[in-house]
């Protein structure tokens, strides 16, 4: 009874919602103005490591859209996606890298201190163009998508899916960590791009440039938040909501599953490249530890706490998860793994449907039913062990 | 009558040897006068106070090398008097050098340490094997012809040979001969060399090899020491190639076996049973860690157990692991059949907190593991084939836990139930099955495994709260590529893999070899998109 | 109700979050961050240096504190993650208003953090050996330059006492520490006569854990004839295996001898050392130097972290050097302001566990002995060779061409970390 008024109310909240989210929006987007037009001695004045704080998980929500969109709408779940976002990151670190010019330690115009150090005589060619930032931004959009073309092409069309299809992306980012590893590869290896002075002649170091990028991953935010939505309340969306809760049935009814899979996928990665790009230069280094399946994990991470499936959901688990790491690292150093980790585990007990759950807001993720036990067994290869009894 | 003199020769010189030997005053002096060395604090001067006492012959020289080899010789600051010191009980007691007096308890301080260096080991092992030669233990016959191997001189011909007619067992008779070999090309007679260069030959050693390059190189181009001796060297490259490959297929078997190992439990929790156990990793720890446990107490309690400490070890990880994992199934984990996307969220947790948890309990830092005496060291299976025996043991401690799960899923009632309650829960259950205490069981059984195989692990690799990661892109890798469920896939995938990824390391390097193999899963699991072996049938399809 | 409980928790989230800990601390302390990974992969090495420092500190307030203030020690958790190097880093320094912070291990996490504290002109104290090749005005570097690890354990190996090696092996972890020590070796063997053929250099990943090939590979290049040495700068946990394969492919010291610059007492404490004995490490400090103040040092960490069986080692060292002569910099400029305290710090003198007295130069790097350890069986170090005095740290190395000319020296009339000419004349 009390349940079913909780939800009721939680719907009318939801409903309501939109004023909120809108004050939300402005006072993110007003936050910066306590940074640069109050005096550092005002008990309002923001501090810009604030600012970089909130402006880095504005990124971070980016990249959890993304996520949500493949995972939370489209049932693939990639534990790779951490790769298409560096892979944005170091497509922007390249264009930052060449803006340094000849202002490095060795003082070479054209070759970052990292080349001249190992010796190397000239720019390799896909270094070439990097100086230009348009170049660089339709980089950052084409690489992480033609990356993720390549792969959902040949994941999709031989109909890969589910865990498998986890395993391999997991794969895919891990080599891309090697291979980014190897100082041979002409990425800066372990140190990655580092020592970045200046974005379209903006000093990096400013507060008013840093102001600038946060606005940029807000407006960035914003706008792929429209984007998901657009796609996801479309007739499109809803096909890709189908494939997701019944893919040969879809099939069957004559839609090409692999490209409608493949858009979403390719859509997907580009967002988090985005991402990555809008990331790099507020946290000043790109590295290949953005690689590692772990960081890949902890994004989907981030969307299963705030909920799949809502992008609203996504957004929220991105701060809190990020936010409460943040804190626990300088407030609980020794105890923030077994806070965090507690976490997890609390979310996937009692809130099934993440932070949003709370709310009583209807996600539109899948529901526990037979269609989801049916992929959970053809991943498998075997059939699963039915569901308990259900739970009130 | 070549060799008829020589023999002769080599009889003389011994007999003057012993002759010289039976100046006992004389020697005395010697040896009190070579021990003065000791006192200079140079290492130069450390090996000629070496060589001095070792070639005096007395019989009080072999205590004097064995104490500065473990670094017990000591100087007496007041007088400049040699003593070597042994503990006891926590006391360090000492024994003059030159009278042989025991002088019980003494301070340390008082006395400066003979400092030792590797150059000064070298000399003094060799000096040792001189006195070693004829030990009545057959290890330390053998150790002491290596050292002589390894520091070859002709003055020790005489002495190889007297001890070569005594030697009976074989593996002790080769290690002289072929430190006779050895010694016999520093000599300065071509024949005697020669002589040595032909027995080298057939012995397919690198270190054989790296001797006589040495020797090509010192002598003169075209002279027959030098020809014989690239000749040498070039007819044991041949067979030497061969062994390398051996070496490279056994590597890559034994990377095989650690995958296995790494594997073998997540096929069973991920595999069977669909839970997509990221804190598979933190069970193999925990099996490591406790290897360690098992290890200290066994060094306070009873040391003489060391020995077989690992193998108290392997069931104790198995109950340890076991036990987590059966905790967590009923307290967690049963909560979330059906949405297995969610159980990697919530093991993910669970890893964070177990890693947390031995950080807390053990320390962040390396835990030592030791080796017992029967996993150190090299075999030698065939001429200049070297497999190490840790690996040829795990690699067999791989095969032996694939049996017995095996054993377990195909020949027992509980394997039985366990099948029964994957394939159709529903109908196990009506048939009285116990579902969920299968499940915790099976849970229980593949988070155990992961321990064991942590006890062999831990023989290789850190044993650190950092350890499980290392292993768990992997472990997900090798069972997807050997078919998700499929106990055979993931012998054959793990073993396929190891070789593959051996073989391509000579060329391609660590890195991109391993680069290599990732891609080409991916590509793999695109023309069998179920792994190696599919499960066919309804179930594939459904 | 639940409208404002929303709210709250959306303000909560933002708050609590966001502005946690906002600059209304009170200026009764002075507060000494501490930029250590406690979790994740460098957790291994870095949780002991946090601890170091926290004695450290516990141990100056028990001297009365400095200024007549107490100190405070500022620990957060950067969990090897390198932009979160760069985050805590801003915020030790913006939020916390730290005087000064000890931090870093990784060459990758000091190069996050170094534009922080040039923009913030903060002080940072960094531990490690390191590849050289830089000197910023807000750190000091309190560990190793090239040449004052490397160049004389090669040396050494080179000498009769060392071996005579002539075959030389560098075998390291792919990233710029190794890398660049390897070019300064390189350059310098073949300086000495050593040719091409007879070095091989070889790189693998992090956490490389399966050494056979390798192993295997040296023991062949190890056999042309020609007495052969490992230059090792493998790094952290890949080291265990490795030691592991070597002891079990019976390399033995007086064979193949292998001097490592990332492999300390720390490390040894992990692995069993019977089959290791003989192979070489070069430091600045051994935990086994004997002399008084190294002998205050051992007892005080062990009775300060509780545990007999502990060891220190040159990192560690290199933070009780740093935070002395922050001390000394303090009292001298009578302020923690950082400008005052970089002035006084040029010159400063430490009397150190090593035994001899460190100096901070212009160049902000030490001055410092060079010292070659044996493995013992108990995992300690015999000190088999040690320069005569302090060597003084090239910040730029001369074994690279690049870097012909190049001068860091901080005092008038140089003023610079990287120039060829003073910025005043």
């Amino acid at each position: 009874m009390s349940a079913r008024l909780n939800q009721s109310l939680g719907r009318a909240l939801v409903s309501g919602a939109r004023p909120y989210i809108l004050a939300v929006i402005v006072i993110l987007a007003l936050l910066p103005l306590l940074n640069l037009a109050v005096p550092p001695s005002s008990p309002f004045y923001l501090p810009d490591f604030a600012i970089k704080l909130i402006g880095k998980w504005l990124c971070f929500a980016i990249l959890a859209l993304a996520i949500d969109l493949v995972w939370g709408y489209v049932g693939i779940l990639s534990l790779g996606h951490g790769a298409f976002f560096a892979l944005g990151g170091y497509a922007m670190g390249m264009y930052l890298m060449r803006a340094i010019g000849d202002r490095g330690h060795y003082k070479n115009p054209l070759l970052p201190d990292f080349m001249v150090f190992l010796n190397w005589k000239e720019l390799p060619w896909y270094w070439h163009g990097f100086d230009n930032f348009l170049f660089a931004l339709l980089m950052v959009l084409l690489i992480p998508g033609l990356l993720a073309f390549v792969f959902g092409w040949l994941a999709f069309r031989s109909r890969i899916t589910g865990v498998y299809l986890s395993i391999i992306t997991q794969a895919m980012t891990f080599a891309l960590m090697l291979a980014f590893f190897r100082n041979d590869m002409g990425f800066g290896g372990n140190n990655g791009l580092t020592d970045f002075k200046d974005i379209l002649g903006f000093n990096l170091h400013t507060d008013g440039t840093r102001a600038g990028l946060y606005w940029a991953s807000l407006a960035m935010l914003i706008a792929t938040f429209l984007l998901c939505r657009w796609v996801v309340g479309s007739k499109l969306g809803r096909v890709l909501t189908a494939v997701r809760d019944a893919e040969s049935r879809v099939r069957f009814l004559g839609y090409s599953v692999t490209n409608y899979k493949l858009f979403a996928f390719v859509l997907s990665a580009m967002i988090a490249g985005v991402a990555g790009a809008l990331y790099v230069p507020q946290v000043g280094i790109i590295n290949p530890s953005e690689f590692s399946p772990a960081a890949s994990i902890e994004a989907v991470i981030w969307v299963a706490v705030g909920g799949r499936g809502s992008l609203v959901g996504a957004i929220l688990g991105a701060f809190a998860v990020n936010g409460a790491k943040s804190w626990l690292t300088s407030y609980a150093p020794e105890l923030w793994l077994f806070i965090l980790g507690g976490i997890f585990v609390a979310v996937t007990l009692f809130l099934p449907r993440g932070i949003v759950g709370l709310f009583g807001q209807k996600s539109d993720g899948p529901r526990i039913s037979k269609p989801s036990l049916a992929n959970l067994s053809k991943m498998l290869g075997t059939v699963p062990p039915a569901p308990k009894e259900q739970r009130p | 009558m070549h060799v008829g003199r020589r023999r002769a020769l080599a009889l003389f010189l011994i007999l003057i040897f012993a002759a010289v030997g039976r100046v006992q005053d004389a020697r005395a002096d010697a040896f009190t006068d070579a021990l003065a060395g000791f006192a200079k604090d140079s290492y130069s001067d450390t090996i000629a106070a070496v060589e001095k006492v070792s070639a005096t012959g007395d019989p009080r020289a072999a205590a004097v090398l064995r104490a500065l080899a473990e670094g017990n010789l000591q100087v007496r600051k007041s007088d400049q008097a040699i003593v070597y010191t042994r503990e006891e009980g926590g006391k360090t007691l000492g024994t003059e050098a030159a009278s042989g007096k025991e002088l019980g308890e003494i301070k340390t301080d008082d006395y400066d340490q003979v400092r030792v260096n590797n150059r000064v080991r070298s000399a003094v092992q060799a000096a040792l094997g001189t006195f070693n030669l004829v030990h009545p233990d057959t290890r330390q016959r053998i150790d002491a012809a290596r050292a002589l191997f390894k520091n070859p001189n002709a003055a020790n011909i005489p002495l190889l040979l007297k001890s070569l007619e005594k030697e009976t067992d074989p593996a002790a008779k080769a290690a002289k001969e072929l430190a006779l070999a050895a010694s016999r090309l520093m000599s300065d007679k071509q024949e005697e060399r020669l002589a040595g260069i032909a027995h080298l030959k057939t012995a397919g050693d690198s270190e054989v090899r790296d001797l006589l390059l040495r020797v090509a190189g010192q002598a003169e181009k075209g002279s027959p020491i030098h020809t014989a001796a690239t000749e040498a060297v070039a007819s044991m490259d041949a067979q030497l190639r061969l062994a390398r490959n051996a070496e490279i297929f056994f590597q890559g078997l034994s990377l095989g076996s650690v995958l296995l190992l790494a594997a073998i439990g997540l096929a069973i929790t991920f595999g069977v049973m669909g839970v997509i156990n990221m804190a598979h990793g933190e069970m193999v720890m925990l099996g490591a860690y406790t290897t360690f446990v098992v290890q200290q107490i066994i060094r306070t309690w009873s040391p003489e157990l060391m020995e077989v400490s690992v193998l108290i070890a392997v069931p104790l990880a198995f109950l340890v692991s076991g036990a987590v994992g059966v905790g967590l199934e009923r307290g967690v984990i049963r909560h979330l059949y059906g949405r297995p996307i969610e159980t990697l969220l919530m093991t993910w947790g669970v890893s964070m907190i177990l890693q947390q948890a031995v950080r807390t309990a053990f320390g962040p830092t390396n835990r030592e593991v030791v080796s017992p005496s029967w996993m150190s060291g090299t075999m030698e299976i065939a001429s200049g084939i070297a497999l190490t025996q840790n690996r040829v043991v795990i690699i067999l401690f791989g095969l032996l836990v694939f049996a017995i799960v095996i054993f377990i899923t195909q020949k027992t009632w509980f394997g039985l139930q366990m099948r029964a309650v994957t394939q159709n829960r529903a109908m196990a259950a009506s048939m009285g099955i116990r579902t969920g205490r299968v499940d915790a069981m099976t849970f229980g059984l593949g988070s155990g495994i992961a321990g064991m195989a942590g006890v062999a692990l831990a023989q290789i690799d850190n044993v650190s709260p950092n350890l499980g990661q290392g292993y768990i892109v992997d472990s997900f890798m090798v069972v997807v590529f050997g078919g998700v469920g499929n106990l055979l896939g993931l012998l054959l995938g793990s073993s396929i893999l190891g070789v593959i990824n051996k073989f391509l390391e000579p060329f391609a390097g660590a890195v991109l070899g391993k680069i290599f193999v990732l891609v080409a899963i991916i590509v793999f699991i695109q023309f069998r998109p179920r792994g190696l072996f599919a499960l066919k049938g309804r179930a594939a399809e459904a | 109700m639940l409208q404002l409980t929303r709210r709250a928790a959306l303000a909560g989230l933002l708050a609590g979050t966001v502005l946690a800990g906002s600059p209304a601390w009170a200026q009764d302390t002075i507060k000494v961050g501490v930029l250590h990974s406690l979790s994740g992969t460098m957790a291994i090495s870095e949780t002991t240096l946090k601890d170091t420092v926290l004695m450290l500190v516990d141990e100056q307030n028990k001297k009365g504190g400095l200024l007549g203030k107490k100190l405070e020690a500022v620990v957060v958790d950067p969990a090897s993650n390198w932009p979160l190097f760069a985050e805590k880093a801003r915020e030790l320094i913006q939020v916390h208003k730290v005087a000064v912070v000890f931090g870093c291990w990784t060459s990758v996490s000091r190069k996050s953090v170094l534009p922080v504290f040039e923009e913030l002109n903060g002080l940072l104290f960094y531990p490690v050996q390191y590849e050289g090749e830089e000197s910023s005005r807000n750190v000091f570097y309190t560990g190793a330059a090239p040449n004052q690890q490397a160049i004389p354990a090669v040396e050494y190996l080179m000498s009769k006492d060392g071996g005579e090696a002539k075959r030389w092996v560098l075998l390291g972890t792919d990233y710029v520490y190794p890398r660049t020590t390897n070019k300064i070796l390189r350059a310098f063997l073949k300086s000495k006569g050593v040719a091409d053929a007879d070095i091989m250099e070889e790189y693998t990943p992090f956490g490389h854990s399966d050494w056979q090939t390798i192993v295997r590979r040296v023991k062949q290049f190890a056999s042309q004839g020609k007495k052969t040495a490992v230059v090792s700068t493998i790094n952290g946990d890949a080291n265990v295996p490795f030691y592991k394969e070597l002891g079990n492919q019976g390399i033995k010291a007086t064979d193949i001898p292998v001097v490592a610059f990332s492999v300390g007492e720390e490390e040894l404490a992990g692995i069993d050392t019977k089959p290791l004995l003989g192979h070489l490490a070069a430091w600045n400090y051994f935990q086994s130097v004997k002399n008084p103040t190294n002998a205050a040092f051992v007892s005080k960490w062990k009775g300060f972290i509780k545990n007999p069986k502990r060891v220190t080692n040159d990192p560690m060292e290199a933070h009780v050097i740093g935070f002395q002569m922050w001390v000394q910099a303090v009292q001298q400029a009578g302020s923690t302001n950082v400008d005052a305290v970089r002035q006084a710090m040029y010159g400063q003198k430490v009397k150190s566990p090593s035994g001899y007295d460190i100096v901070m130069h212009p160049n902000h790097h030490l001055s410092k002995p060079v010292m070659i350890g044996e493995i013992k069986a108990d995992g300690q170090f015999e000190i088999v060779w040690q320069t005569k005095g302090p060597i003084v740290a090239e910040a730029w190395s001369p074994h690279i061409a690049e870097n012909k000319g190049k001068v860091a020296n901080w005092q008038y009339p140089w003023v610079c970390g990287n120039c060829t000419s003073p910025k005043f004349k």
